[in-house]
């Protein structure tokens, strides 16, 4: 009778460790989920203005610019934290933000634009959450960076900083893939 | 000051902890009787200081002190009393909290149901079971401590996760975590046995109740877990073959498993080191499954808070833990040698098939829950294993496991003729096909191909279940609560192959778009909608709908569904309206307001999908009869046969 099979139990759950050790590593669930859209176009949509009621926004309205999808909420605290950093972007012309509104009552997301300033170019009211879903947001806030071609480049979640900014998105948007990710 | 206390309480608790370890541990191999007589006290301890921490953030959270950090995350002034003590396991601190407060029970439970067995061998369970204890409650002090205060003190919490706002989910946790942490006892048998070097069929017996009773537990935390999603995710579906439940159903498929040849060792004093393997594997995916949920390493729907930081330990648990036992077990289990044989078709034979299956099945499980991550960290990018995969490959094992049951059920013992039972086996099989073509042309009016060869094997279950039982009865012969637990837990089997057979072949679904006083059909119902009412509950506000379900004609019920709007966490929550009527489940769920006084609506129909938790009841039910058995309380530790001695005609069947 070999004494091999009562070794193998622990051969398998040493594999497993292994696994998990690496899986752990890589854990921050927000790239395995980023990595499914990256590369891929845009998911298109048309959805109500939130500033303009009666016209509609969508990605189409940034054809042939590179531009910032930020999904953000009135009732979104870490929105909040972001803001100042978008307002920045907006006032130095960086590039142009589409925000998308989501699960709000458009009372509510004007009266917080009026408050802390609005930094968006245009402003899509996603009430019911569906082309959220199409662009695969876990969360809220979350910024993509969608290429001139409609390419999706880059999703951050969580709040933008300066930081993340220069690290990440910059050189991206001049073509170039950043050294450390 | 009380969350001051628990802190306190709960170190105190990891020192009794050691002390429980190692004095049950080392007191037996060293000779220490005084060591081993000091055991018990220190479970008895631990109990008192784990009891009183629990206790602590239960009055927490009653008084909503919200300067304890876990409270205001977790509540808020607007929050029911009775989602206020449910809050305590709401999140990942308090589920700890409430694992170690259980694992606290069942060692006293143990302490005291084990006073019959040789106190060396019962100190050795209660210090495995220590060691246990001490790594939760390290792992609880130093990364999760529930009791952490928020200073300056918060002025209102943030609210308990909505979804958990619902009775069914105040006591799905509590039982999952009841039987996950009776597996620990059956580990802790195992641990017990290898530390000794021996196993015996005496071994068997004290193990089984406590095995059966963790399993039970888990098979009803499994089957509220279902019911829950059923009802209040509001997608329709009783099983979404998602992670997180598939981490609870693995330590099932394993408990099921161990069980059966657990069954086997006592009776006839084989499979030893399977038994053994298989104590070792039900509690280390009992443990996989209290950590799968948290550590983030699986991405899913459930993982309300995923924090990679604790990963790290939570690896280390498992390698001592886990390690430690398949390290033990390399080295003891060689030594375990069975001397009986037995015959091709005999009981042994068939139940060696059922352990075989269910390892099977769990494997496909198992490899589906981890696909993902295994493609990932090979870089094989990301790869979804979805509902698909598991509808093809989980009957595979399964049809043949259910399809063995009948046949088992009539086999003997040692002795392979099965020419005896043939004519029952076939009588009864007959009788079931018709039964079962029956019911599928002759109540429901159609079939998939499948639909008949599931009712004929549960109604053969069935009649080949109750053959044995009814002719002791007629004979006035006694009847065991052992045979009385297996038969129900068996016809718990063929009512959920019943459940499962007709919602899968029978279930009508439709989403449409219905302004008020407009009907709509599903199946042979109709549902008309009749109005759209604002509500305010205690912490959310939101509509209702109300819609009449009547059949020819005749009014059948009225559904009250509900969207509510929680106004803490702003979330939407669909609470939809559900009735049994004739065995038939309507559920009807509120979608977007379309505007226009139109609502989107969902309708579903599903025949005797109840049938598939009143199963998973039966076979609870089912254990904890057979836990209950005269037999496991009048064991006495006469017959002791030293294992590694009986070399003589060895023939070990493990593995």
């Amino acid at each position: 009778m070999s004494k091999l099979k009562f070794i193998l139990p622990i051969a398998f759950f040493v594999l497993l460790i292994g696994l998990f050790w690496v899986g752990i590593q890589r854990a921050p669930s927000h790239e395995v989920l980023a990595s499914v859209l990256i590369g891929k176009p845009a998911p298109d949509f048309s959805l109500p203005n939130l500033t303009n009621p009666g016209t509609t926004v969508g990605p189409k309205d940034f054809k042939g610019k590179p531009y910032l999808l930020n999904v953000f909420g009135s009732w979104c605290a870490t929105c909040r934290v972001e803001h100042p950093f978008l307002m920045k972007l907006q006032q130095e012309k960086t590039i142009g933000i589409l925000g998308l509104n989501w699960k709000d009552a458009p009372e509510d997301a004007l009266a917080w634009l009026s408050q802390l300033g609005n930094p968006f170019t245009l402003i899509a009211a996603d009430h019911e959450g569906r082309a959220v879903i199409d662009w695969g947001v876990y969360g809220a806030p979350e910024t993509f960076l969608v290429d001139a071609h409609g390419i999706i480049v880059y999703k951050h979640v969580g709040a933008l900083d300066e930081e993340v900014w220069k690290k990440e998105f910059l050189p991206r948007l001049q073509g170039k893939t950043p050294g450390s990710t | 000051m009380l969350p001051e206390l628990g802190h306190f309480a709960l170190i105190l608790a990891l020192l009794l902890a050691a002390v429980q370890a190692f004095f049950g541990i080392a007191g037996p191999a060293l000779a220490r009787d005084r060591w081993v007589a000091a055991v018990p006290s220190a479970v008895a301890g631990q109990f008192v200081m784990v009891a009183t921490a629990i206790g602590c953030l239960v009055a927490s959270f009653v008084n909503l002190d919200f300067s304890v950090k876990y409270v205001a995350e977790n509540a808020n002034s607007a929050l029911p009393m009775v989602y206020r003590v449910s809050a305590v396991w709401g999140a990942h601190e308090g589920s700890l909290l409430l694992w170690i407060f259980l694992l606290a029970v069942w060692t006293v439970a143990v302490a005291i149901g084990t006073t019959r067995i040789p106190p060396r061998f019962s100190a050795r369970v209660l210090g495995v079971l220590g060691v246990i204890s001490f790594a939760f409650l390290l792992f609880t002090l130093c990364t999760s401590n529930p009791f952490v205060r928020l200073d300056p003190a918060a002025p209102d919490g943030r609210d308990l996760n909505p979804l958990l706002q619902d009775p069914g989910l105040a006591i799905h946790p509590p039982m999952l975590y009841t039987g996950y942490v009776g597996f620990a006892v059956a580990f802790a048998f195992a641990g017990a046995a290898m530390l000794e070097g021996r196993m015996d069929q005496m071994w068997a017996r004290w193990t089984r109740p406590w095995t059966t009773t963790a399993w039970g537990f888990l098979s009803m935390g499994i089957a509220l877990g279902s019911w829950w999603a059923y009802y209040e995710l509001g997608w329709g579906g009783y099983w979404f073959w998602d992670p997180v439940e598939n981490a609870s159903f693995m330590p099932w498929l394993a408990g099921t498993a161990l069980i059966h040849s657990l069954a086997v060792t006592d009776k006839r004093g084989l499979f030893k080191s399977w038994t053994l393997l298989l104590a070792i594997l039900a509690f280390s995916l009992s443990l996989l499954g209290t950590f799968i949920v948290r550590s983030g390493v699986l991405v899913s729907v459930h993982s309300f808070a995923a924090d990679p930081a604790r990963g790290i330990f939570i690896l280390a648990f498992l390698v001592i833990i886990i390690g430690g036992a398949l390290v033990l077990y390399a080295w003891r289990a060689p030594l375990l040698k069975s001397t009986a044989g037995f015959e091709l078709w005999s009981r042994e034979s068939f139940l060696l098939f059922n352990n075989i299956l269910l390892i099977v099945a769990l494997a496909i499980v198992f490899g589906g829950t981890l696909a993902p991550l295994i493609s990932d960290t090979l870089g094989l990018g990301t790869l979804s294993v979805g509902t698909p995969y598991f509808n093809t490959m989980f009957p595979m094992a399964v049809l043949p496991l259910v399809a063995l049951v009948a046949i088992g059920i009539q086999s003997s013992w040692k002795r392979g003729r099965l020419s005896e039972h043939q004519r029952t086996l076939v009588s009864t099989l007959g009788i079931a096909i018709v039964l079962a073509l029956a019911v599928a042309f002759g109540i429901f009016g159609s079939s998939r191909i499948l639909t008949p060869v599931g009712y004929s094997l549960a109604f053969w279950i069935v009649l080949t279940s109750l053959i044995d039982p009814i002719d002791r009865w007629r004979r006035k012969l006694t009847l065991s609560r052992s045979i009385v637990g297996m038969t129900v837990a068996h016809i718990g089997l063929a009512l959920f192959i019943i459940g499962i057979t007709s919602v899968e072949s029978y279930t009508h679904e439709k989403d449409v778009a219905l302004a008020t006083g407009q009907t709509a059909e599903i199946g042979d119902y109709q549902v008309r909608f009749v109005s759209v009412t604002p509500i305010e509950g205690p912490n959310y506000d939101g509509v209702r709908g109300e819609l009449t379900v009547t059949r020819e004609g005749r009014p059948v019920m009225t559904l009250l569904p509900e969207k509510r709007q929680y106004w803490v966490q702003r979330t939407v929550q669909t609470e939809a309206g559900i009735g049994t009527t004739r065995g038939a489940n309507i559920l009807i769920a509120m979608g977007e307001d379309l505007g226009a006084g139109k609502w989107s609506i969902r309708l579903q129909l599903r025949p005797l999908i109840e049938y598939v938790w009143i199963a998973a009841f039966l076979m609870a039910l089912g254990g904890f009869l057979a836990a209950s058995d005269r037999r496991y309380r009048t064991a006495t530790s006469t017959a002791t046969e030293p294992v590694a001695g009986s070399a003589a005609a060895a023939e070990s069947k493990a593995g």
